[in-house]
Protein backbone atom coordinates (compact mmCIF):
# COMPACT_ATOMS: atom_id res chain seq x y z
CA UNK A 1 0.00 0.00 0.00
CA UNK A 2 1.16 3.57 -0.81
CA UNK A 3 0.68 5.50 2.60
CA UNK A 4 1.37 9.46 2.51
CA UNK A 5 2.12 11.05 6.43
CA UNK A 6 1.36 14.16 7.11
CA UNK A 7 3.45 15.62 10.02
CA UNK A 8 2.55 19.41 11.07
CA UNK A 9 5.63 20.18 13.23
CA UNK A 10 8.98 20.88 12.15
CA UNK A 11 10.69 17.50 11.60
CA UNK A 12 14.41 18.78 13.32
CA UNK A 13 12.86 19.49 16.10
CA UNK A 14 12.43 16.85 19.20
CA UNK A 15 8.41 16.06 19.87
CA UNK A 16 5.92 13.59 20.83
CA UNK A 17 4.41 13.88 17.64
CA UNK A 18 7.61 13.60 14.91
CA UNK A 19 8.54 10.80 16.85
CA UNK A 20 5.42 8.86 16.15
CA UNK A 21 4.78 9.64 12.89
CA UNK A 22 8.91 8.47 12.23
CA UNK A 23 8.38 5.28 14.04
CA UNK A 24 4.96 4.63 12.33
CA UNK A 25 6.95 5.41 9.06
CA UNK A 26 9.53 3.05 9.83
CA UNK A 27 7.27 0.22 11.13
CA UNK A 28 5.11 0.94 8.25
CA UNK A 29 8.19 0.08 5.79
CA UNK A 30 9.15 -2.96 8.01
CA UNK A 31 5.84 -4.13 6.97
CA UNK A 32 6.15 -4.03 3.31
CA UNK A 33 4.59 -0.41 2.78
CA UNK A 34 5.63 2.32 0.79
CA UNK A 35 5.49 5.57 3.31
CA UNK A 36 6.44 9.64 2.03
CA UNK A 37 6.35 11.71 4.92
CA UNK A 38 5.82 15.39 4.38
CA UNK A 39 6.83 17.39 6.99
CA UNK A 40 8.50 20.67 7.75
CA UNK A 41 11.78 20.66 7.73
CA UNK A 42 14.93 23.59 7.63
CA UNK A 43 16.61 23.25 3.89
CA UNK A 44 20.23 22.04 6.59
CA UNK A 45 18.63 19.45 8.10
CA UNK A 46 18.94 15.78 6.90
CA UNK A 47 16.11 14.66 6.24
CA UNK A 48 15.50 10.12 5.90
CA UNK A 49 14.75 9.30 2.46
CA UNK A 50 11.13 8.80 3.51
CA UNK A 51 10.75 12.86 4.44
CA UNK A 52 9.40 15.34 1.79
CA UNK A 53 9.86 18.83 3.29
CA UNK A 54 7.27 20.92 2.88
CA UNK A 55 9.68 24.54 3.38
CA UNK A 56 10.57 26.12 6.17
CA UNK A 57 9.18 26.74 9.85
CA UNK A 58 8.12 29.16 12.17
CA UNK A 59 7.64 28.91 15.80
CA UNK A 60 4.33 29.62 17.03
CA UNK A 61 2.56 29.99 20.15
CA UNK A 62 -0.24 26.85 19.72
CA UNK A 63 -2.08 24.76 22.55
CA UNK A 64 0.02 25.92 25.43
CA UNK A 65 3.62 25.73 23.90
CA UNK A 66 5.89 26.44 20.93
CA UNK A 67 5.18 24.63 17.81
CA UNK A 68 7.12 25.16 14.78
CA UNK A 69 4.98 24.76 11.86
CA UNK A 70 4.79 25.81 7.77
CA UNK A 71 2.09 27.47 6.52
CA UNK A 72 0.98 29.91 3.22
CA UNK A 73 0.79 29.65 -0.15
CA UNK A 74 4.12 28.68 -0.76
CA UNK A 75 3.57 25.22 1.68
CA UNK A 76 0.22 24.93 -0.04
CA UNK A 77 1.30 24.41 -3.10
CA UNK A 78 4.16 21.93 -1.99
CA UNK A 79 1.35 20.28 0.10
CA UNK A 80 -0.73 20.01 -3.63
CA UNK A 81 2.61 18.82 -5.53
CA UNK A 82 3.20 15.88 -3.15
CA UNK A 83 -0.23 14.87 -2.90
CA UNK A 84 0.06 14.65 -6.99
CA UNK A 85 3.62 13.04 -7.02
CA UNK A 86 2.47 10.46 -4.59
CA UNK A 87 -0.54 8.88 -5.83
CA UNK A 88 -1.20 7.39 -2.54
CA UNK A 89 -3.72 4.76 -1.53
CA UNK A 90 -4.34 6.27 1.51
CA UNK A 91 -3.28 9.79 3.70
CA UNK A 92 -2.51 10.01 7.21
CA UNK A 93 -3.02 13.72 8.49
CA UNK A 94 -1.31 14.11 12.18
CA UNK A 95 -2.92 16.79 14.27
CA UNK A 96 -5.19 17.98 11.47
CA UNK A 97 -6.59 20.50 13.78
CA UNK A 98 -2.78 22.37 13.95
CA UNK A 99 -2.22 25.54 11.61
CA UNK A 100 0.16 23.41 9.80
CA UNK A 101 0.75 21.16 6.40
CA UNK A 102 -1.58 18.97 8.07
CA UNK A 103 -4.90 21.47 7.70
CA UNK A 104 -3.38 22.10 4.50
CA UNK A 105 -3.26 18.92 3.21
CA UNK A 106 -7.14 18.02 4.90
CA UNK A 107 -8.21 20.52 2.43
CA UNK A 108 -6.15 19.98 -0.69
CA UNK A 109 -6.91 16.16 -1.05
CA UNK A 110 -10.28 13.81 -1.15
CA UNK A 111 -10.20 9.94 -1.04
CA UNK A 112 -9.41 7.71 1.93
CA UNK A 113 -8.41 10.41 4.48
CA UNK A 114 -7.29 8.98 7.79
CA UNK A 115 -6.42 11.57 10.98
CA UNK A 116 -5.00 11.05 14.20
CA UNK A 117 -5.47 13.31 17.51
CA UNK A 118 -2.31 13.47 19.69
CA UNK A 119 -2.87 16.45 21.99
CA UNK A 120 -5.63 16.62 24.88
CA UNK A 121 -6.91 20.29 25.31
CA UNK A 122 -9.22 22.66 27.38
CA UNK A 123 -12.29 22.91 25.25
CA UNK A 124 -10.92 26.36 23.75
CA UNK A 125 -12.94 29.52 22.76
CA UNK A 126 -9.89 29.83 19.81
CA UNK A 127 -10.48 26.35 19.38
CA UNK A 128 -14.17 26.51 18.85
CA UNK A 129 -14.12 29.23 16.50
CA UNK A 130 -11.83 27.83 14.15
CA UNK A 131 -13.85 24.55 14.13
CA UNK A 132 -16.43 25.90 11.60
CA UNK A 133 -13.64 26.96 9.62
CA UNK A 134 -11.99 23.34 9.85
CA UNK A 135 -15.08 21.93 9.01
CA UNK A 136 -15.53 21.17 5.30
CA UNK A 137 -11.83 19.93 5.62
CA UNK A 138 -12.59 18.04 8.22
CA UNK A 139 -15.62 16.48 7.05
CA UNK A 140 -13.16 14.57 4.53
CA UNK A 141 -11.80 12.89 7.04
CA UNK A 142 -12.61 8.66 6.98
CA UNK A 143 -11.31 7.18 9.36
CA UNK A 144 -10.24 9.44 12.78
CA UNK A 145 -7.92 7.78 15.57
CA UNK A 146 -7.00 9.07 19.02
CA UNK A 147 -3.65 8.06 20.91
CA UNK A 148 -5.40 8.39 24.32
CA UNK A 149 -8.36 8.68 26.13
CA UNK A 150 -7.77 12.23 27.04
CA UNK A 151 -6.93 13.32 23.28
CA UNK A 152 -10.16 11.10 22.13
CA UNK A 153 -12.48 13.44 24.64
CA UNK A 154 -10.50 16.41 23.03
CA UNK A 155 -11.82 14.97 19.54
CA UNK A 156 -15.42 14.25 20.90
CA UNK A 157 -15.77 17.49 22.85
CA UNK A 158 -14.71 19.83 20.36
CA UNK A 159 -16.79 18.06 17.46
CA UNK A 160 -18.68 15.48 17.92
CA UNK A 161 -18.28 12.07 16.57
CA UNK A 162 -16.17 8.95 18.08
CA UNK A 163 -12.58 7.82 17.31
CA UNK A 164 -10.94 4.38 17.38
CA UNK A 165 -8.28 4.39 20.22
CA UNK A 166 -5.41 3.37 19.06
CA UNK A 167 -2.00 4.16 21.38
CA UNK A 168 1.45 5.61 20.89
CA UNK A 169 2.98 2.75 20.02
CA UNK A 170 7.15 2.21 21.67
CA UNK A 171 9.53 0.33 19.47
CA UNK A 172 10.82 -1.03 22.84
CA UNK A 173 13.83 -3.58 20.18
CA UNK A 174 16.08 -1.02 21.55
CA UNK A 175 14.81 -0.62 24.94
CA UNK A 176 17.01 -2.66 27.62
CA UNK A 177 19.67 -3.56 24.90
CA UNK A 178 22.89 -1.36 25.87
CA UNK A 179 24.81 -2.03 29.69
CA UNK A 180 24.48 0.74 32.53
CA UNK A 181 26.13 3.89 32.61
CA UNK A 182 29.32 3.86 34.06
CA UNK A 183 28.73 3.55 38.15
CA UNK A 184 25.68 3.01 37.91
CA UNK A 185 23.31 1.63 39.65
CA UNK A 186 25.27 1.10 42.94
CA UNK A 187 24.14 -1.00 45.77
CA UNK A 188 22.49 2.17 47.68
CA UNK A 189 19.69 2.62 45.68
CA UNK A 190 19.24 4.86 42.52
CA UNK A 191 16.11 7.01 41.04
CA UNK A 192 15.93 8.86 37.46
CA UNK A 193 14.10 11.52 36.38
CA UNK A 194 13.93 12.45 32.75
CA UNK A 195 12.33 15.94 31.25
CA UNK A 196 12.94 19.36 30.96
CA UNK A 197 14.45 20.43 34.15
CA UNK A 198 12.60 23.84 34.41
CA UNK A 199 9.24 22.62 33.39
CA UNK A 200 6.60 22.45 36.58
CA UNK A 201 4.40 20.31 34.29
CA UNK A 202 7.66 17.57 34.07
CA UNK A 203 7.51 18.30 38.14
CA UNK A 204 11.23 17.93 38.92
CA UNK A 205 10.69 20.38 41.66
CA UNK A 206 8.03 17.45 43.66
CA UNK A 207 10.89 15.14 42.95
CA UNK A 208 13.24 17.41 44.28
CA UNK A 209 11.01 18.14 47.68
CA UNK A 210 10.90 14.77 48.51
CA UNK A 211 14.71 13.92 48.42
CA UNK A 212 15.06 14.78 51.62
CA UNK A 213 12.74 12.38 53.41
CA UNK A 214 14.40 10.14 50.91
CA UNK A 215 17.62 10.06 52.05
CA UNK A 216 16.61 9.95 55.71
CA UNK A 217 15.69 6.37 54.89
CA UNK A 218 17.98 5.88 52.03
CA UNK A 219 21.54 7.61 53.05
CA UNK A 220 23.09 6.23 49.96
CA UNK A 221 20.38 6.90 47.62
CA UNK A 222 22.01 8.54 44.16
CA UNK A 223 19.38 11.04 41.52
CA UNK A 224 20.45 10.97 37.98
CA UNK A 225 18.12 13.76 36.12
CA UNK A 226 18.48 13.88 32.45
CA UNK A 227 16.97 16.71 30.66
CA UNK A 228 17.58 20.32 29.12
CA UNK A 229 17.18 23.48 31.56
CA UNK A 230 19.22 26.17 33.94
CA UNK A 231 20.57 24.02 36.84
CA UNK A 232 21.59 27.01 38.44
CA UNK A 233 17.55 27.98 39.01
CA UNK A 234 17.52 24.84 41.52
CA UNK A 235 20.82 24.21 42.66
CA UNK A 236 20.49 27.79 44.78
CA UNK A 237 17.16 26.36 46.58
CA UNK A 238 18.47 22.95 47.61
CA UNK A 239 20.41 22.62 50.34
CA UNK A 240 24.34 21.16 50.06
CA UNK A 241 23.18 18.11 51.40
CA UNK A 242 20.65 17.14 49.18
CA UNK A 243 22.49 18.22 46.05
CA UNK A 244 25.35 15.63 46.39
CA UNK A 245 22.70 13.02 46.33
CA UNK A 246 22.58 14.37 42.59
CA UNK A 247 24.07 13.81 39.15
CA UNK A 248 22.82 16.02 36.52
CA UNK A 249 23.12 15.33 32.93
CA UNK A 250 21.94 17.64 30.82
CA UNK A 251 20.51 17.25 27.26
CA UNK A 252 21.03 13.15 27.26
CA UNK A 253 21.47 11.56 23.45
CA UNK A 254 19.15 8.44 22.68
CA UNK A 255 21.97 5.92 23.51
CA UNK A 256 22.38 7.40 26.60
CA UNK A 257 18.89 7.70 27.88
CA UNK A 258 18.70 3.89 27.05
CA UNK A 259 21.76 3.15 29.47
CA UNK A 260 20.13 5.86 31.32
CA UNK A 261 17.29 3.74 32.66
CA UNK A 262 18.69 0.75 33.10
CA UNK A 263 21.06 2.44 35.36
CA UNK A 264 17.85 2.86 38.03
CA UNK A 265 16.46 1.14 40.24
CA UNK A 266 13.48 2.99 39.72
CA UNK A 267 12.16 5.47 37.20
CA UNK A 268 10.31 8.88 38.52
CA UNK A 269 7.57 10.40 36.47
CA UNK A 270 6.70 12.84 38.63
CA UNK A 271 4.29 15.14 36.05
CA UNK A 272 1.76 17.67 37.43
CA UNK A 273 -0.09 17.14 34.22
CA UNK A 274 -0.54 18.00 30.52
CA UNK A 275 0.16 14.58 29.65
CA UNK A 276 -1.91 13.00 27.49
CA UNK A 277 -0.14 9.84 27.25
CA UNK A 278 3.38 8.27 29.13
CA UNK A 279 5.85 7.94 26.34
CA UNK A 280 8.57 7.87 28.77
CA UNK A 281 6.88 5.47 31.25
CA UNK A 282 6.55 2.68 28.01
CA UNK A 283 10.16 3.21 27.81
CA UNK A 284 11.11 3.01 31.05
CA UNK A 285 9.03 -0.36 31.36
CA UNK A 286 10.85 -2.11 28.01
CA UNK A 287 13.91 -1.20 29.99
CA UNK A 288 12.43 -3.15 32.54
CA UNK A 289 12.78 -0.30 35.41
CA UNK A 290 9.75 -0.03 37.53
CA UNK A 291 8.03 3.08 37.47
CA UNK A 292 6.97 5.61 40.28
CA UNK A 293 4.48 8.04 38.35
CA UNK A 294 2.09 10.15 39.81
CA UNK A 295 -1.90 9.56 39.91
CA UNK A 296 -2.48 11.60 36.67
CA UNK A 297 -5.41 9.82 34.15
CA UNK A 298 -3.04 9.33 31.17
CA UNK A 299 -0.49 7.60 33.66
CA UNK A 300 -2.72 5.72 35.73
CA UNK A 301 -3.98 4.18 32.19
CA UNK A 302 -0.77 3.02 30.93
CA UNK A 303 0.12 1.97 34.49
CA UNK A 304 -3.32 -0.01 34.46
CA UNK A 305 -4.19 2.01 37.69
CA UNK A 306 -1.13 0.88 39.73
CA UNK A 307 -0.64 -3.05 38.54
CA UNK A 308 2.31 -2.73 35.58
CA UNK A 309 3.98 0.18 37.90
CA UNK A 310 3.25 2.52 41.48
CA UNK A 311 1.33 5.76 41.73
CA UNK A 312 1.74 8.83 44.47
CA UNK A 313 -0.68 11.57 44.55
CA UNK A 314 -0.06 13.84 42.54
CA UNK A 315 1.92 16.68 43.49
CA UNK A 316 2.72 15.17 46.66
CA UNK A 317 6.12 15.34 47.83
CA UNK A 318 5.58 13.39 51.35
CA UNK A 319 3.77 10.45 49.52
CA UNK A 320 6.20 10.34 46.74
CA UNK A 321 8.96 10.04 49.49
CA UNK A 322 7.06 6.94 50.93
CA UNK A 323 6.01 5.00 47.77
CA UNK A 324 9.72 5.01 46.92
CA UNK A 325 11.16 4.68 50.36
CA UNK A 326 8.90 1.26 50.27
CA UNK A 327 9.79 0.01 46.51
CA UNK A 328 13.60 0.83 47.24
CA UNK A 329 13.14 -1.71 50.26
CA UNK A 330 11.60 -4.38 48.40
CA UNK A 331 13.62 -6.06 45.81
CA UNK A 332 10.91 -8.44 44.87
CA UNK A 333 8.44 -6.55 44.57
CA UNK A 334 10.69 -4.30 41.94
CA UNK A 335 11.26 -7.37 40.03
CA UNK A 336 7.42 -8.30 39.97
CA UNK A 337 6.83 -4.61 38.88
CA UNK A 338 9.51 -5.04 35.90
CA UNK A 339 8.12 -7.90 34.26
CA UNK A 340 4.44 -6.22 34.48
CA UNK A 341 6.05 -3.64 33.16
CA UNK A 342 7.93 -5.42 30.27
CA UNK A 343 4.82 -7.24 29.38
CA UNK A 344 2.60 -4.02 29.30
CA UNK A 345 5.39 -2.68 27.16
CA UNK A 346 5.08 -5.12 24.53
CA UNK A 347 1.25 -4.40 23.77
CA UNK A 348 2.51 -1.12 22.74
CA UNK A 349 4.98 -2.03 20.95
CA UNK A 350 5.14 -0.58 17.15
CA UNK A 351 4.50 -3.51 14.81
CA UNK A 352 1.44 -4.16 17.17
CA UNK A 353 0.34 -0.64 16.63
CA UNK A 354 0.81 -0.14 12.88
CA UNK A 355 -0.76 -3.54 12.13
CA UNK A 356 -3.84 -1.61 14.18
CA UNK A 357 -3.59 1.43 11.86
CA UNK A 358 -3.11 -0.71 8.52
CA UNK A 359 -6.34 -2.49 9.96
CA UNK A 360 -8.01 1.32 10.01
CA UNK A 361 -6.22 2.07 6.49
CA UNK A 362 -7.53 -1.30 5.08
CA UNK A 363 -11.18 -0.48 6.58
CA UNK A 364 -11.21 2.76 4.65
CA UNK A 365 -9.58 2.02 1.42
CA UNK A 366 -11.75 -0.97 0.45
CA UNK A 367 -13.38 0.21 -2.48
CA UNK A 368 -10.16 0.96 -4.22
CA UNK A 369 -9.99 4.51 -5.06
CA UNK A 370 -7.22 6.45 -4.05
CA UNK A 371 -6.05 9.98 -3.15
CA UNK A 372 -6.77 12.45 -5.42
CA UNK A 373 -6.01 16.58 -5.51
CA UNK A 374 -9.61 18.17 -4.55
CA UNK A 375 -10.38 21.07 -6.60
CA UNK A 376 -14.23 21.38 -6.28
CA UNK A 377 -15.34 24.14 -4.45
CA UNK A 378 -12.54 26.34 -4.08
CA UNK A 379 -11.85 28.90 -6.35
CA UNK A 380 -8.87 29.30 -5.02
CA UNK A 381 -7.96 25.56 -5.32
CA UNK A 382 -8.53 25.66 -9.27
CA UNK A 383 -6.35 29.18 -9.56
CA UNK A 384 -3.87 27.14 -7.62
CA UNK A 385 -3.34 24.50 -9.70
CA UNK A 386 -1.81 26.96 -12.07
CA UNK A 387 0.25 28.46 -9.50
CA UNK A 388 1.46 25.10 -9.24
CA UNK A 389 2.34 24.54 -12.55
CA UNK A 390 4.17 27.45 -12.11
CA UNK A 391 5.60 26.32 -8.73
CA UNK A 392 6.95 23.00 -10.36
CA UNK A 393 8.59 25.06 -13.34
CA UNK A 394 10.74 27.08 -10.72
CA UNK A 395 12.01 23.99 -8.41
CA UNK B 1 -30.38 58.16 -7.20
CA UNK B 2 -26.88 56.71 -5.84
CA UNK B 3 -29.22 55.10 -3.14
CA UNK B 4 -30.46 53.36 -5.81
CA UNK B 5 -26.92 51.99 -6.22
CA UNK B 6 -26.34 51.35 -3.04
CA UNK B 7 -29.12 49.59 -2.28
CA UNK B 8 -28.95 47.19 -5.51
CA UNK B 9 -25.48 46.55 -4.30
CA UNK B 10 -26.25 45.70 -1.32
CA UNK B 11 -28.57 43.40 -2.32
CA UNK B 12 -26.22 41.75 -5.19
CA UNK B 13 -23.83 41.21 -2.15
CA UNK B 14 -26.61 39.74 0.24
CA UNK B 15 -27.85 37.46 -2.76
CA UNK B 16 -24.37 36.35 -3.90
CA UNK B 17 -23.45 35.48 -0.28
CA UNK B 18 -26.47 32.95 0.30
CA UNK B 19 -26.02 31.65 -2.67
CA UNK B 20 -22.24 30.62 -2.08
CA UNK B 21 -23.47 29.46 1.54
CA UNK B 22 -25.96 27.37 -0.20
CA UNK B 23 -23.95 26.23 -2.83
CA UNK B 24 -20.84 25.38 -0.13
CA UNK B 25 -23.59 23.41 2.15
CA UNK B 26 -24.74 21.16 -0.68
CA UNK B 27 -21.10 20.70 -1.72
CA UNK B 28 -20.57 19.69 1.77
CA UNK B 29 -23.76 17.33 1.86
CA UNK B 30 -22.68 15.64 -1.68
CA UNK B 31 -19.50 14.97 0.08
CA UNK B 32 -20.73 13.39 2.80
CA UNK B 33 -23.23 11.45 1.09
CA UNK B 34 -20.54 9.95 -1.46
CA UNK B 35 -18.29 9.16 1.91
CA UNK B 36 -21.09 6.91 3.59
CA UNK B 37 -21.22 5.34 0.12
CA UNK B 38 -17.58 4.48 0.17
CA UNK B 39 -17.55 3.33 4.17
CA UNK B 40 -21.05 1.55 3.42
CA UNK B 41 -18.91 -0.68 0.25
CA UNK B 42 -15.80 -1.19 2.97
CA UNK B 43 -18.29 -2.27 5.59
CA UNK B 44 -19.76 -4.34 3.17
CA UNK B 45 -16.52 -6.30 1.95
CA UNK B 46 -15.48 -6.44 5.68
CA UNK B 47 -18.38 -8.12 6.20
CA UNK B 48 -18.11 -10.75 3.09
CA UNK B 49 -14.41 -11.38 4.28
CA UNK B 50 -15.17 -12.05 7.65
CA UNK B 51 -18.12 -14.68 6.53
CA UNK B 52 -15.95 -16.25 4.35
CA UNK B 53 -13.08 -16.60 6.97
CA UNK B 54 -15.17 -18.49 9.37
CA UNK B 55 -16.85 -20.55 6.64
CA UNK B 56 -13.58 -21.22 5.50
CA UNK B 57 -12.32 -22.36 9.36
CA UNK B 58 -15.67 -24.19 9.75
CA UNK B 59 -15.08 -26.21 6.62
CA UNK B 60 -11.35 -27.18 6.99
CA UNK B 61 -11.68 -29.93 9.76
CA UNK B 62 -9.71 -28.29 12.56
CA UNK B 63 -12.60 -27.59 14.70
CA UNK B 64 -14.54 -29.71 16.06
CA UNK B 65 -18.09 -30.95 14.57
CA UNK B 66 -20.29 -28.64 17.07
CA UNK B 67 -18.37 -25.30 16.50
CA UNK B 68 -18.30 -26.21 12.93
CA UNK B 69 -21.84 -26.52 12.60
CA UNK B 70 -22.37 -23.20 14.41
CA UNK B 71 -19.99 -21.62 12.65
CA UNK B 72 -21.25 -22.51 8.92
CA UNK B 73 -24.02 -21.99 9.82
CA UNK B 74 -24.37 -18.36 10.69
CA UNK B 75 -21.80 -17.86 8.22
CA UNK B 76 -24.11 -19.06 5.22
CA UNK B 77 -27.09 -17.10 6.76
CA UNK B 78 -25.17 -13.70 6.30
CA UNK B 79 -24.05 -14.55 3.05
CA UNK B 80 -28.13 -15.42 2.62
CA UNK B 81 -29.53 -12.43 4.16
CA UNK B 82 -31.26 -9.90 1.53
CA UNK B 83 -28.04 -7.45 1.20
CA UNK B 84 -31.14 -4.47 0.90
CA UNK B 85 -32.79 -5.67 4.08
CA UNK B 86 -30.18 -3.43 6.32
CA UNK B 87 -32.22 -4.99 9.80
CA UNK B 88 -32.27 -8.65 8.36
CA UNK B 89 -28.70 -8.35 7.72
CA UNK B 90 -27.64 -6.60 10.54
CA UNK B 91 -29.28 -9.59 12.25
CA UNK B 92 -27.71 -12.54 11.11
CA UNK B 93 -24.02 -10.47 11.18
CA UNK B 94 -24.88 -10.28 15.13
CA UNK B 95 -25.28 -13.98 14.97
CA UNK B 96 -22.39 -14.73 13.30
CA UNK B 97 -20.33 -12.43 16.01
CA UNK B 98 -22.43 -14.37 18.85
CA UNK B 99 -21.16 -17.79 17.15
CA UNK B 100 -17.45 -16.86 16.78
CA UNK B 101 -17.73 -15.41 20.64
CA UNK B 102 -19.18 -18.30 21.48
CA UNK B 103 -16.87 -20.67 19.86
CA UNK B 104 -13.78 -18.77 21.02
CA UNK B 105 -14.64 -17.53 24.70
CA UNK B 106 -11.22 -18.26 25.82
CA UNK B 107 -7.71 -18.21 24.97
CA UNK B 108 -7.13 -21.35 25.59
CA UNK B 109 -9.41 -22.62 23.05
CA UNK B 110 -6.41 -21.38 20.46
CA UNK B 111 -4.18 -23.67 21.84
CA UNK B 112 -6.05 -26.65 21.75
CA UNK B 113 -7.41 -25.97 18.06
CA UNK B 114 -3.84 -25.70 17.12
CA UNK B 115 -2.80 -28.88 18.94
CA UNK B 116 -5.41 -30.83 17.56
CA UNK B 117 -3.71 -29.62 13.88
CA UNK B 118 -0.26 -30.94 14.55
CA UNK B 119 1.20 -31.06 12.13
CA UNK B 120 -1.14 -28.25 9.69
CA UNK B 121 -0.65 -25.21 12.67
CA UNK B 122 0.77 -23.09 9.88
CA UNK B 123 -2.32 -23.68 8.08
CA UNK B 124 -4.36 -23.16 11.28
CA UNK B 125 -2.81 -19.92 11.94
CA UNK B 126 -3.20 -18.74 8.89
CA UNK B 127 -7.34 -19.67 9.04
CA UNK B 128 -7.35 -17.80 12.53
CA UNK B 129 -5.28 -14.97 11.42
CA UNK B 130 -7.74 -13.85 8.63
CA UNK B 131 -10.60 -14.35 10.38
CA UNK B 132 -9.17 -12.37 13.28
CA UNK B 133 -7.97 -9.52 11.08
CA UNK B 134 -12.00 -9.67 9.59
CA UNK B 135 -13.24 -9.39 12.82
CA UNK B 136 -11.28 -6.18 13.54
CA UNK B 137 -11.43 -4.67 10.54
CA UNK B 138 -15.70 -4.96 10.21
CA UNK B 139 -15.36 -3.12 13.75
CA UNK B 140 -13.46 -0.17 12.35
CA UNK B 141 -15.46 -0.35 9.46
CA UNK B 142 -18.78 -0.20 10.88
CA UNK B 143 -17.46 2.73 12.96
CA UNK B 144 -16.66 4.66 10.29
CA UNK B 145 -19.39 4.42 8.58
CA UNK B 146 -21.60 5.10 11.45
CA UNK B 147 -19.58 8.17 12.42
CA UNK B 148 -20.03 9.86 8.61
CA UNK B 149 -23.89 9.05 9.08
CA UNK B 150 -23.77 10.84 12.13
CA UNK B 151 -22.06 13.98 10.75
CA UNK B 152 -24.70 13.83 7.85
CA UNK B 153 -27.72 13.44 9.40
CA UNK B 154 -26.83 16.72 11.84
CA UNK B 155 -26.10 18.86 8.78
CA UNK B 156 -29.29 17.70 7.39
CA UNK B 157 -31.31 18.47 10.10
CA UNK B 158 -30.25 22.29 9.96
CA UNK B 159 -33.16 24.61 8.65
CA UNK B 160 -31.30 25.61 5.91
CA UNK B 161 -30.74 21.73 4.15
CA UNK B 162 -34.38 20.99 4.96
CA UNK B 163 -36.23 24.38 3.48
CA UNK B 164 -34.02 24.78 0.36
CA UNK B 165 -34.14 20.70 -0.02
CA UNK B 166 -30.37 20.96 -0.55
CA UNK B 167 -29.93 16.89 -0.01
CA UNK B 168 -32.24 16.46 -3.16
CA UNK B 169 -34.11 12.99 -3.59
CA UNK B 170 -31.07 11.53 -1.20
CA UNK B 171 -33.23 9.41 1.10
CA UNK B 172 -31.68 10.41 5.04
CA UNK B 173 -28.90 7.90 6.22
CA UNK B 174 -28.81 5.36 8.90
CA UNK B 175 -26.30 3.85 11.14
CA UNK B 176 -26.08 0.24 11.01
CA UNK B 177 -26.24 -1.28 14.36
CA UNK B 178 -25.04 -4.64 15.09
CA UNK B 179 -22.76 -6.71 17.71
CA UNK B 180 -19.28 -6.82 16.05
CA UNK B 181 -17.55 -7.49 19.50
CA UNK B 182 -14.48 -9.28 18.08
CA UNK B 183 -14.26 -12.85 19.82
CA UNK B 184 -11.87 -12.39 22.92
CA UNK B 185 -9.73 -15.53 22.10
CA UNK B 186 -8.84 -13.60 18.25
CA UNK B 187 -8.16 -10.35 19.64
CA UNK B 188 -4.06 -11.87 20.85
CA UNK B 189 -3.95 -13.56 17.49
Amino acid sequence: MRVGIVCPYDWGTPGGVQVHVRDLAIALQRLGHTVSVLAPAESDVHLPDYVVSSGGSIALAYNGSKAKVSFGPRAARRVRRWLREGEFDVLHIHEPMSPSVSILSCWAARGPLVATWHSSMERSRALSAMYPIAQTALEKVSARIAVSEAARQTLVEHMGGDAVLIPNGVDTSAFGTLRPLDGWPGTGGSLFFIGRIDEPRKGLQILLAAMPAIIAQHPQVRLLVAGPGDVDDFSNELTPEVLEHITFMGLVSEEEKVRAFVSADLYVAPNTGGESFGIVLLEAMASGTPVVASDIEAFARVLEDGDAGALFRNEDPGDLAHVINGLLDDDVRRSEMAKTGLARAREFDWQTVAARIVDVYESVTVSGEGVTEDLRGQVIGRLSRRSAERDEADV
Amino acid sequence: MSDWITWSLVAVVVIGSVVVYLSSTAGRLDRLHHRIETAFAALDAQLLRRSAAAQDLASSGFLDPASSFLLSAAAQDTMVADPVDTDVRAAAESELSRALNAVFDDPDVIDEVREDAHPDEALVDQLLEELALACRRTEFARRFHNDVVRSCVQLRKKRVCQWFRLAGHTPMPSTIDFDDTPPAALTQV
